[in-house]
């Protein structure tokens, strides 16, 4: 049977605030346990909130580039619950009065249609503390530092209706973000994290029941979750059984799920306004400040990058959707002078290393500078693109720049003529058999057979002669074979 | 004045005296140490006594006073209240929850007066998180009412104001939530001031209802309140409710003329429930302003009777959310081996909360569920705007309101302790100001059966200045402030216990 799938993303973005929400900690991520908490990070009795304006400020950023509404006078909710890195026994956000409200981001999905994904609201909040059970026995420690970090909830409407798309929303949201400056982008230190609302029903028919599987922090964990749960729906129902509303938790290494609570026993939350934050009111002038200093968002880089370096659109997509990619790329394009070679390293090699160390631009061993050093070698014919890729090894390594472990590794490429017609000649001459049968094959096949010979000289140069022209002379030499012209 | 001992005098009077080198801090502080040593085993009134500190206190006020620059108060013995946090001093907020809690900051209020240079004697006796009118919720044990040692001092600020009728501090903080300052205020005979919501900073005070709590000044004269709000009062980036306006010197205007002054005499404040002669008392008040030129005028709050019933959804709902952060895990009381995270929680704070706290926070959390807010939270904050706004149309007609601060003088202990209801009544006539935000002030206007009773004097927002004002000129012309009762003899409290 066929089943229509049903998907609305709440995505959790941690605001690159120097400081928290509510107090003047510092946000940096990976201090010491709790060396980053005040008395009010430690619901100490007491202590009050005082509004982070900074927070303010990027939610509205947020919301002016999603073409959003923005709550004039928008206001802070308790939402009370139990819970030992929850130091307060409440966590502070908003419900009635959200920061951002109806908004909208359009995705391009694989087939090249444009689909508009609506943004319900995105509201303000303070994230929790963070409990460690690895090095304690039988014991839990908790870790503060994080407790106020402010975070934007963007909460999506059920539009989507694929894994596929679903991914291709969260990464346009994440390119949105750190376009923005508003986000640094560390997927795994936990700065964007999802909670996918999934539920399947007959196509057209009435929406049927929906699970929450909450903390997603990939975009892989994210789309093999949806896939996984979708299975497990359609499982259950053509079983004859039925999807119960619940909250479900997922493991990205088992690529498990499991059931985390059910509707029944979720929390009532007893919301109720917070007395100790009066309404913020938001000026209109404010907001058009905002609005005239807002950084160019991946909509319109896209657009730029495919006139300006006159990329493909696959190609411009991917630069433009991640702030800092696009931001090394255009180092790179700009120092190199070519924007096709720079693209095509940065989408091939670069990525690749990236994707399969799990590293983000921001720690790439590579800088930018150095790579449009080793694209400028190629260019001027100093080192091949094999040779290239011996440079780009070395650099990732940490050996050194382009050009000195071009020096130090004698990669240089050897482009002179008549050092290369010595040594095609040498070839020719030492393989008489091989001459004979390119001399007597078709013209069509010959172009093929000539890569034998490429190879034998390249192979005599140590890999140091420049291809293009081991390939001209090569070609020249033959053919004066074929005319009978004596070497 | 010279005549006078020196526990005997106010706040003004301790000034004068220091500024005349007639005593010095340290002389003072440690007359007022003595009182507390024998009297507050018979009162109660402080769950901490700071000698070893407020004798070092004393003595670098009495340095400043000698050689650099120094404020008035510089050198003035006060108390705290126990819900406001002091820097490596123990907090209870009157809990067995932070029996063990010692702060590492000051609240904004308690740093203000050490900028100034007051001493502090201690930390005072308050109902179990300021939720109660008798004291009796302490887990620290009741206060005694120095005028009769059978009676309640009134609550929450009970060990503030029982320790000022006894003469142990000259002056001491308070926090009024629903009345707090005002009815323990009137009930031992003293002055005391609730401000205007946001006019003093809330940073560093244990919060029971967070819209509603207000802390004060409680003293023996409406001048000496006048001084302590002086130094309370201000803006503090720390409290972003707090008002971000200018703070006025509150002595300045105080002696000034009453002649032509409105007085709004509410009818509600007037009817049953209210005792007799503690009427007649506060007619007789106002019949003393009356000559002093002021005007009074019948008025009428309408929504006065939705005060009590939407106070105790606010309040109560406000607090369950607000004492969540009590949960044993950082800080305060924790239950003995907890087998898992939920006995922790359930046991720490079934161990660390007293009844009324408890039954408190079981109402704010019924009041907030899902279902039930609608029905409860919301409809009360609908009644908390028609309270406000009986007010603002009242102050469009008035400058002051006066009415009597409670029905009734001090009650026995245990008359009340069974009927929370009966109990809540006590703050019927101070609840809607801290519904409405509005300043009020309790000062004393008579004896019924021997013991204290009050006007309360009801301001538009941020006139404390003019409540100062009539409070004085009443102080001027009447002496009920000036009454105290004689201390208590160490026999009388042997003879109750045997009994």
């Amino acid at each position: 049977m066929e089943w229509e799938i049903v998907i609305g993303l709440e995505v959790h973005v941690q605001l690159a605030t120097k400081s928290k929400i509510f107090s003047g900690s510092s946000t940096t991520f990976g201090s010491k346990p709790n060396t980053q908490a005040s008395a009010l990070d430690l619901g100490m009795p007491g202590t009050l909130p005082t509004p982070n304006e900074e927070a303010f400020r990027q939610a509205i950023m947020f919301g002016l580039a999603i073409n959003a509404d923005i709550e004039k006078c928008s206001i802070f909710e308790r939402k009370n619950y139990f819970y030992p890195d929850l130091p307060k026994g409440y966590q502070t956000t908003q419900l009635e009065k959200p920061i951002v409200r109806s908004g909208n981001i359009v995705i391009e999905l694989s087939d090249g249609t444009r689909k508009s994904i609506r943004i319900h609201h995105a509201h303000l909040e303070e994230d929790a503390g963070k409990s460690l059970h690895e090095e304690f026995q039988e014991m839990t420690g908790i870790d503060f530092n994080r407790a106020g970090t402010p975070l934007i909830e963007i909460v999506s409407e059920p539009d989507l209706s694929s894994a596929e798309e679903a991914t291709l929303f969260a990464k346009k949201l994440y390119g949105i973000v750190t376009s923005l400056g508003i986000c640094d982008g560390e997927m795994a230190q936990g700065s964007m994290r999802f909670d996918v609302n999934v539920s399947i029903r007959k196509p057209g028919g009435t929406l049927g029941t929906r699970t929450e599987t909450k903390n997603l922090n990939s975009f892989r964990f994210m789309e093999d979750a949806i896939d996984i749960e979708v299975q497990r729906q359609i499982d259950l129902i053509e079983d004859g059984k039925k999807v119960v509303q619940e909250t479900r938790l997922f493991n990205g290494e088992t690529k498990k799920s499991k059931s985390l609570r059910s509707k029944e026993e979720a929390n009532d939350y007893r919301y109720f306004p917070c007395p100790d934050l009066l309404p913020v009111i938001i000026e209109d002038e404010y907001i058009e400040e905002i609005r005239r200093t807002l950084p160019e968002l991946p909509e319109a880089k896209l657009k730029r990058f495919k006139e300006q370096y006159s990329l493909s659109n696959y190609d411009a997509n991917i630069l433009s959707s991640d702030q800092l990619l696009g931001q090394y790329f255009e180092v790179v394009a700009k120092k190199s002078g070519d924007a096709k070679i720079a693209a095509n390293w940065i989408l091939g090699e670069l990525l690749a290393r990236l994707n399969s160390t799990g590293l983000t631009i921001t720690l790439c061993p590579i800088k930018s500078e150095d790579l449009a050093e080793m694209i400028c070698r190629i260019l001027d014919n100093t080192i091949s693109g094999k040779m290239a890729k011996e440079v780009f090894d070395g650099m990732w390594k940490g050996d050194g720049n382009a050009d000195s472990i071009i020096s130090s590794r004698g990669l240089k490429q050897v482009s002179d003529s008549s050092v290369i017609e010595s040594l095609v000649i040498h070839i020719i001459k030492i393989n008489p058999n091989q001459v004979d049968d390119y001399l007597k094959a078709e013209e069509a096949k010959r172009s093929k057979m000539l890569g034998y010979f490429v190879g034998q000289v390249m192979k005599a140069s140590k890999g140091q002669a420049n291809p293009k022209q081991v390939n001209k002379i090569l070609r020249g030499q033959l053919n004066k074979l074929i005319n009978n012209i004596e070497l | 004045m010279g005549s006078k001992d020196i526990h005997e005098k106010t706040i003004a009077e301790i000034i004068f005296a220091l500024n005349a080198r007639e005593f010095s801090s340290l002389e003072i502080t440690q007359h007022f140490l003595n009182r507390i040593k024998t009297l507050n085993s018979v009162y109660n009134c402080f769950i901490t006594i700071c000698e070893e500190s407020a004798l070092k206190q004393a003595k670098i006020a009495d340095q400043k006073r000698m050689t650099g620059e120094f404020s008035d108060f510089c050198g003035v013995p006060i108390a705290h209240k126990d819900i406001f946090c002091t820097k490596d001093l123990r907090t209870t907020c009157g809990s067995k929850m932070l029996d063990n809690f010692i702060p590492p900051y000051d609240a904004t209020v308690v740093e203000k007066f050490s900028f100034e240079g007051a001493v502090v004697l201690g930390k005072t006796n308050m109902d179990e998180f300021a939720m109660g009118s008798s004291n009796e919720t302490s887990y620290f044990g009741a206060v005694k009412n120095p005028w009769d040692i059978k009676t309640v001092p009134g609550g929450s600020s009970g060990g503030s104001a029982a320790a000022i009728a006894a003469q142990i501090t000259p002056g001491a903080t308070g926090t009024d939530t629903g009345g707090s300052i005002r009815q323990p205020a009137a009930l031992c005979g003293i002055s005391g001031l609730k401000p205007t919501y946001g006019r003093v900073s809330r940073w560093g005070m244990i919060a029971f209802a967070s819209s509603l709590d207000q802390a004060g000044p409680m003293a023996k004269t409406a001048e000496d309140c006048a001084l302590m709000l002086k130094i309370m009062a201000g803006y503090d980036a720390k409290d972003s409710t707090s008002a971000n306006i200018i703070t006025p010197d509150y002595t300045e205007k105080i002696s000034r003329s009453i002649n032509g002054l409105k007085i709004g005499v509410p009818k509600e404040y007037f009817q049953d429930g209210l005792n007799f002669e503690t009427e007649k008392s506060v007619l007789d008040a106002l019949s003393q302003l009356e000559k002093q030129g002021a005007i009074l005028v019948p008025i009428s709050l309408p929504h006065s009777h939705l005060a009590v019933p939407a106070y105790y959804v606010i309040a109560p709902a406000e607090a369950s959310s607000n004492l969540s952060r009590f949960d044993g895990v950082r800080y305060g009381h924790r239950c003995e081996n907890p087998k898992d995270l939920n006995d922790m929680y359930t046991r720490s704070r079934a161990e660390g909360f007293g009844d009324e706290v408890k039954r408190r926070i079981l109402v704010g959390t019924y009041c907030l569920s899902a279902g039930y807010y609608d029905a409860y939270y919301r409809k009360a904050q609908q009644a908390r705007r028609l309270i406000k706004q009986d007010f603002v149309s009242a102050f469009n007609e008035v400058d002051v309101i006066i009415g009597p601060t409670c029905p009734n003088p001090a009650f026995e202990f245990g008359a009340k302790k069974n009927d929370p209801v009966e109990m809540y009544l006590e703050d019927i006539f101070t609840i809607a100001t801290n519904l409405a935000g509005l300043p009020g002030m309790s000062i004393p206007c008579g004896l019924v059966d021997k013991k204290p009773v009050g006007i309360q004097i009801i301001g538009n927002y941020f006139r404390e200045a003019l409540i100062l004002n009539v409070a004085h000129q009443y102080q001027t012309i009447t002496d009920w402030h000036q009454n105290y009762p004689k201390d208590e003899k160490i026999e009388s409290i042997r003879k109750m216990r045997l009994e």
